[in-house]
């Protein structure tokens, strides 16, 4: 097994406790995992951003400017750090698909620890593409991650072309029109898969158009609390 | 030719824009009915971009046939899972489900450029000798010549005649080079002496030019989108990462040069590959033993350090260091110190300005910077080095190639290390004495133990003197 990131040979150590029964083969080298900066200690319990507070400054921001939020809470894996960037930029934009890899397990651990006590009809959605950016880039990497999920993954939302979200300011970005469709409103809870999670705005575009169709309850799950 | 009025193209345009590329559908940027078109009537053509072959894939656009390097991908184009390449997607992604053309319909023509070189300068009568020898190479159409130049000879104005030559008889000429730094170095000098002539330079960072010039500039990555392209290819520090290192880039050069054409490579350090089939007499080759300048080698002196692992655990600078610092033969010059890795350079620094400035080595301690690859102002510090802002500059292996200072001492700390081998520690010894006006310089190597690479680097610049006519 090679590494996914910097292609080292991987040798699987030999220890008393996988003697016997040999560790699945990891998707990436101890010298990298060591450089990706999961998020932990205290953090806000609706976005998942590293803080002292119980809830974020952004988080009482959207408490303040919304009647209800739609989302109940959003929880992420990992920091945006350098290591982290550099892959997300080969992952999306040059479209190495296979890196997704590095991320399966701690996906899977994320689900165990913080979704699976949840109903066990929960549906997982990933935050779709619109139809042009999807040509472009040949796979959708909100997809690819829900799919590591160990529950029902179903593409129900729809995402009309517009420019792109980078290019805006938060307010902006904050303002601007619901960019999704539903196709399929749907009454079991829902975990809305992403890959970054920056200002919430996406997610809560969603969720809003799921949550006033009749879902009961909408959680978030991203890769990254940018 | 004839020309079709009523076509929505132009067809010398198109041409001069596609001939000698190899490219994907999204890299060519014409709409869909004048591409149809172009394809229906055999102007470009098509070919698999990945291929198996005897149960392992190859990418037809890199040559890579690693498994490991190869992935699947649940396709949203074509709606199957099939194989991409890993090995060149920073060049944008080559799947199973995507084809690769290229022009097959009529040839440019480059100009014949009656007197394209502006250079005013002279030649020493030794790179006069290389530079001819590379005139008859491309005129009798010599598949291949290695040009042996030892480091300071002066190569790229070794290079203008050969280049002259070719534009004067219509040719499409390609310079690849390993690194963007070059290429960005290298552009305005080639601009200066061929004044007349369009040239292009291509890196991962230039953004989206078109690559349609005569006279093209490259970083050797480059290459993997031509094919057939050029009638004269030269490839530079051959020997060097990562030319010598990565598969793709032979390949890709083989492919980007004319079935009839010549090949220059250049180096100052040939590996063993290339030193047995000159012996062999497989590759002609030319020898340039002697600096522009007309002065040998510095040769480097291996200086053992006691407790030298220990002291750069600690990041310490060598105790032999602090004592030779204080006695240099020339307490004027700037001073390169080569350390094996980023985190030393990073933490060797604060620590060696304080010693240095006690010492009265340095006036204060802004005046010694480190810089590494993964450095945001790598550029700015080695131009700061270069106008003498800095005076001492700790360094990775980065700059033991392709970077003129031109009057300094080197220093290597732990000379011994496997960062260090024989080509490298040529290379960073030929940093020292570039310049007419202090054509000497120190080269010291802080070692724990001496290795094969010191012994044989300081051979092999011992015998390049000699054949440079220098009896020491
Ligand atoms: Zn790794
Ligand atoms: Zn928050
Ligand atoms: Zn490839
Ligand atoms: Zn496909």
């Amino acid at each position: 097994m090679n590494c996914l990131w910097c292609y080292n040979e991987i040798i699987p150590e030999i220890t008393w406790t996988n003697l016997f029964q040999l560790d699945k083969p990891k998707p990436v080298c101890n010298s990298c995992a060591d450089k990706l900066e999961q998020l932990q200690g205290d953090r806000c319990i609706k976005c998942s951003r590293q803080t002292d507070a119980e809830i974020c400054s952004d988080c009482q921001w959207w408490k303040a400017n919304q009647e209800t939020d739609p989302l109940e809470f959003n929880y992420s894996v990992f920091a945006y750090n350098e290591l982290m960037q550099e892959i997300i930029a080969k992952w999306k934009y040059r479209g190495d698909y296979a890196l997704c890899g590095i991320f399966k397990t701690y996906l899977e651990d994320a689900f165990q620890e913080r979704f699976s006590k949840l109903k066990r009809e929960i549906v997982v959605v990933p935050i779709p593409l619109s139809k042009e950016r999807a040509k472009e880039r040949g796979f959708n990497q909100a997809k690819a991650l829900a799919e590591f999920l160990p529950t029902k993954c179903t593409d129900i939302l729809l995402r009309k072309h517009g420019e792109k979200q980078s290019k805006k300011t938060r307010m902006e970005r904050i303002d601007t029109e619901n960019p999704f469709i539903l196709e399929n409103p749907i009454n079991k809870p829902v975990i809305l898969v992403d890959d970054i999670y920056t200002t919430g705005t996406t997610l809560r575009h969603a969720a809003d158009l799921l949550k006033n169709q009749g879902c009961p309850a909408i959680y978030g799950l991203t890769l990254i609390r940018g | 030719m004839p020309s079709n009025v009523n076509a929505p193209f132009n067809l010398k345009e198109l041409s001069i824009q596609y001939d000698g590329k190899l490219l994907l559908r999204k890299e060519i940027l014409l709409d869909e009915p004048v591409f149809q078109q172009l394809l229906s009537s055999n102007y470009l053509t098509e070919r698999k971009s990945i291929i198996r072959k005897n149960l392992k894939f190859q990418c037809q656009r890199c040559g890579n046939q690693t498994a490991y390097l190869f992935a699947k991908i649940p396709c949203q184009l074509c709606h199957h899972t099939h194989v991409y390449c890993r090995k060149c997607i920073e060049m944008g992604r080559v799947s199973e489900c995507e084809m690769l053309y290229y022009w097959t319909g009529p040839t440019p023509k480059w100009l014949r450029h009656a007197h394209p070189c502006s250079w005013q300068g002279q030649l020493t009568s030794v790179q006069r000798q290389a530079a001819e020898r590379i005139v008859a190479a491309i005129r009798n159409k010599e598949s291949e010549l290695l040009v042996w130049a030892v480091c300071g000879a002066g190569k790229t104005e070794m290079l203008f005649l050969g280049i002259t030559e070719a534009l004067q008889h219509g040719k499409r000429i390609c310079l690849a080079t390993p690194r963007a730094d070059v290429v960005r170095e290298l552009l305005p000098r080639l601009q200066k002496a061929f004044s007349t002539v369009s040239i292009q330079a291509l890196h991962g960072g230039s953004g989206d030019k078109h690559g349609t010039a005569q006279l093209m500039l490259a970083t050797t990555h480059q290459l993997l989108r031509y094919q057939n392209a050029f009638d004269v290819i030269i490839i530079d520090e051959i020997d060097a990462f990562p030319y010598h290192a990565d598969p793709s880039l032979p390949f890709a050069s083989n492919r980007a040069k004319k079935a009839e054409s010549t090949t220059i490579y250049l180096t100052a350090t040939p590996r063993k590959q290339q030193k047995e089939l000159i012996r062999r007499k497989k590759l002609s080759h030319i020898f340039v033993p002697i600096r522009f300048h007309g002065q040998p080698l510095p040769v480097p002196k291996k200086i053992l350090s006691h407790g030298l692992k220990r002291d750069l655990h600690n990041h310490l600078p060598p105790a032999a260091f602090l004592k030779w610092v204080n006695v240099r033969k020339n307490p004027n010059r700037q001073l390169l110190i080569f350390v094996p890795s980023i985190l030393l350079a990073e933490k060797i620094k604060p620590v060696l300005a304080i010693k240095l400035k006690k010492a009265g080595v340095l006036k204060s301690k802004e005046k010694l910077q480190s810089v590494h690859a993964s450095d945001p102002d790598r550029e700015s510090k080695v131009q700061a080095f270069r106008e003498r802002d800095t005076f001492i500059l700790i360094t990775t292996t980065i700059l033991e190639r392709g970077v003129t200072f031109p009057s300094v001492d080197v220093a290597i700390f732990d000379a011994g290390h496997d960062v260090f081998d024989e080509a490298a520690l040529v290379q960073i010894a030929g940093r020292a004495g570039r310049s007419p006006n202090d054509p000497t310089g120190e080269v010291l190597f802080f070692h724990n133990g001496k290795t094969e690479a010191m012994v044989q680097a300081i051979d092999s610049i011992k015998s390049m003197n000699k054949r440079g006519g220098f009896s020491k």
